[in-house]
């Protein structure tokens, strides 16, 4: 089981209606629809993936997040809204997560942290942008253009009075170690958040 | 719309050789106008074989030019196979060799259905113009009572395209305990009011043709072909995208010369009235007037005040909804529409936009991604009739 499925598990209500933007292909939901006997639809623009997700008997519509927003769905429509590893990856994720918010009671958000120490290491340095496992592109045709931290995150949050229900915090492999659960900021590689308004 | 099938040989992955069977239907058919279709014939084709649980049938609806015959010959030397015979048979999207799939010719068509070229029993007379006319719910219910006949009680899938998809729509909305999924492409909630003016338009040419005697032609042996040809020049414009239209002819002339004059000189033209000439030839006016009235009457949100998320609140299938990035007559928008108010009605739901050229027409065209995901929906479905049965 990806480890991340794990941890966002026990948050989805049995019986609920799920929204995963960017769902790849499909892993996350199918889970969820046999674990919880959930009500899930995917979003996602690239055609393999849709098709697996097809495959699987997954619901997936194909919904360009930069174009088209979210305003297709209407106010608190979906119990959770999920996005994994995405957040970095849209053109403005602060309107993004009002949008989140706006059609979900809950939303389900994880992204890699960019004050993981391996990062301010890479950057101190080299003196160059930070490449690693989790960002292997280069600074120019890296699709992730709104990279943060946690305390960037969660300020976020604070200003837009989204309270955060959860906070796990992990390493690349998904594993809770007791330097990120001490100071995660700096050595917790992604965190998975719960939030709702 | 379903306008001409490829030419191609008899191979392995056909149907084969299919016959078209008849059914005369007894029962009186109330339809929506207020009029009564005392008896009538439904003509219709099967491919594949039903299952013992007859948990395996899928019915194909067509659109506004086809017809019962979406796939396989009808002899050895038949150069032109059924009108969607690229997405029926073994191994294809909707694969014979999983499910048993029944095609028929809408009431009002002219392949062999009662409609406006066949005896009126009451009279004696052919129906011409006095054919009522019918809608969407209507030859829904007149499917409904194949499937009896054929001892079908509920459809594994309805798949259609443009008209046809409106025709699984229906399904799900009129029927929703007879059907498990309904697979609805480049369709549309309902006709804009560019889609009626560009029928209207088509309706006009026939009815203004001398040849048309107000829908009368068959006693007179006359036949609008004029007007007929020009409705389809017209139709066949919004069937295809610019892009489509500049790959295949673009600005491309017979003779390297301008002729200074008003014949032919373009390719386009000449396409144009080669299409129009042949439909004209095989088509019925009144059918094609009738078709387009189906196709404007459309609008199943219209019984919910306007709202297609309450309209969808009881139908309890599955969708599959593909759309067509240069279709301009049922534009990706309106495929988007039927989606969004699925998801709000709380319904499985699928949906992909198929990058393609070749506008509304794509729906025929066997495109790799198309295919992929098409596929890739029958085959779920195929798996669900399969565990079932076991």
């Amino acid at each position: 089981m990806r480890a991340d499925l794990r941890v966002i598990e026990p948050w989805v209500e049995p019986d609920t209606q799920v929204l995963d933007l960017g769902c790849g292909d499909g892993t996350l939901l199918a889970y969820l629809q046999e674990k919880k006997r959930v009500l899930g639809y995917g979003l996602e623009i690239d055609q393999k993936q849709i098709t697996s997700c097809i495959q699987k008997g997954v619901n997936v519509v194909e919904q360009d997040l930069d174009k088209k927003g979210l305003r297709n769905f209407a106010d608190k429509q979906f119990d959770t809204v999920i996005m994994t590893q995405a957040l970095q990856a849209i053109k403005r994720p602060d309107a993004m997560l009002d949008e989140m918010m706006r059609i979900g009671r809950q939303g389900i958000v994880t992204f890699p942290n960019f004050g993981y120490w391996r990062c301010r290491h890479y950057l101190l340095w080299y003196g160059k942008m930070p490449m690693s496992k989790t960002l292997p592109h280069t600074w120019y045709n890296t699709p992730n253009i709104h990279l943060c931290t946690f305390k960037d995150f969660e300020a976020l949050c604070q200003q837009k009075n989204i309270k955060i229900l959860n906070r796990t915090v992990v390493d690349a492999n998904f594993e809770q170690s007791r330097f990120a659960l001490m100071w995660p900021n700096l050595f917790a590689e992604f965190a998975v958040y719960r939030i709702s308004r | 719309m379903s306008r001409t099938s490829v030419e191609q040989s008899p191979a392995e992955n056909s149907v084969g050789i299919i016959k078209p069977k008849t059914i005369h239907f007894d029962q009186a058919l109330e339809l929506v106008c207020g009029k009564t279709l005392n008896q009538y014939d439904l003509i219709y084709e099967t491919y594949g074989e039903l299952n013992a649980e007859h948990s395996n049938a899928v019915l194909i609806c067509h659109a506004l030019s086809g017809d019962h015959h979406a796939a396989g010959y009808y002899a050895e030397d038949d150069r032109k196979a059924g009108w969607w015979d690229s997405c029926i048979g073994p191994g294809k999207p909707v694969d014979t060799n999983q499910f048993f799939v029944v095609s028929l010719n809408n009431l009002g068509g002219c392949g062999g259905s009662t409609g406006p070229n066949t005896t009126n029993p009451e009279t004696g007379n052919l129906y011409g113009p006095d054919f009522p006319i019918v809608t969407v719910k209507d030859w829904v219910e007149s499917q409904a009572r194949l499937a009896d006949k054929l001892n079908i009680q509920t459809w594994a899938a309805v798949v259609g395209g443009s008209l046809g998809g409106m025709q699984a729509l229906t399904w799900s909305l009129s029927y929703p305990d007879r059907i498990k999924h309904a697979v609805v492409i480049a369709s549309t909630p309902k006709l804009t009011a560019q889609n009626i003016a560009f029928n209207e338009i088509s309706r006009k040419a026939i009815t203004s043709d001398p040849e048309f005697h107000g829908g009368h032609y068959y006693n007179l042996s006359t036949v609008p072909t004029k007007g007929l040809m020009l409705a389809r020049m017209i139709g066949h414009i919004t069937y295809l995208s610019d892009e489509a239209m500049g790959e295949k002819f673009g600005r491309e002339r017979k003779s390297s010369e301008f002729n200074f004059g008003y014949d032919v000189e373009f390719e386009v033209e000449s396409y144009l009235n080669y299409q129009g000439k042949r439909f004209s030839k095989t088509f019925d006016a009144n059918t094609y007037l009738l078709m387009t009235r189906v196709l404007d009457y459309f609008d199943p949100a219209a019984d919910f005040g306007g709202s297609l998320e309450q309209a969808f609140e009881k139908s309890s299938c599955g969708y599959l909804v593909v759309s067509f990035s240069t279709d301009w007559r049922f534009s990706p928008e309106r495929s988007e529409q039927l989606v969004s108010a699925m998801v709000k009605a709380g319904k499985s739901v699928s949906y992909a936009e198929i990058d393609s050229q070749y506008g509304h027409d794509a729906f025929l065209i066997p495109t790799e991604r198309y295919m992929a995901i098409f596929s890739a929906y029958m085959g779920r479905i195929a798996q669900e009739v399969n565990v079932n049965e076991s």
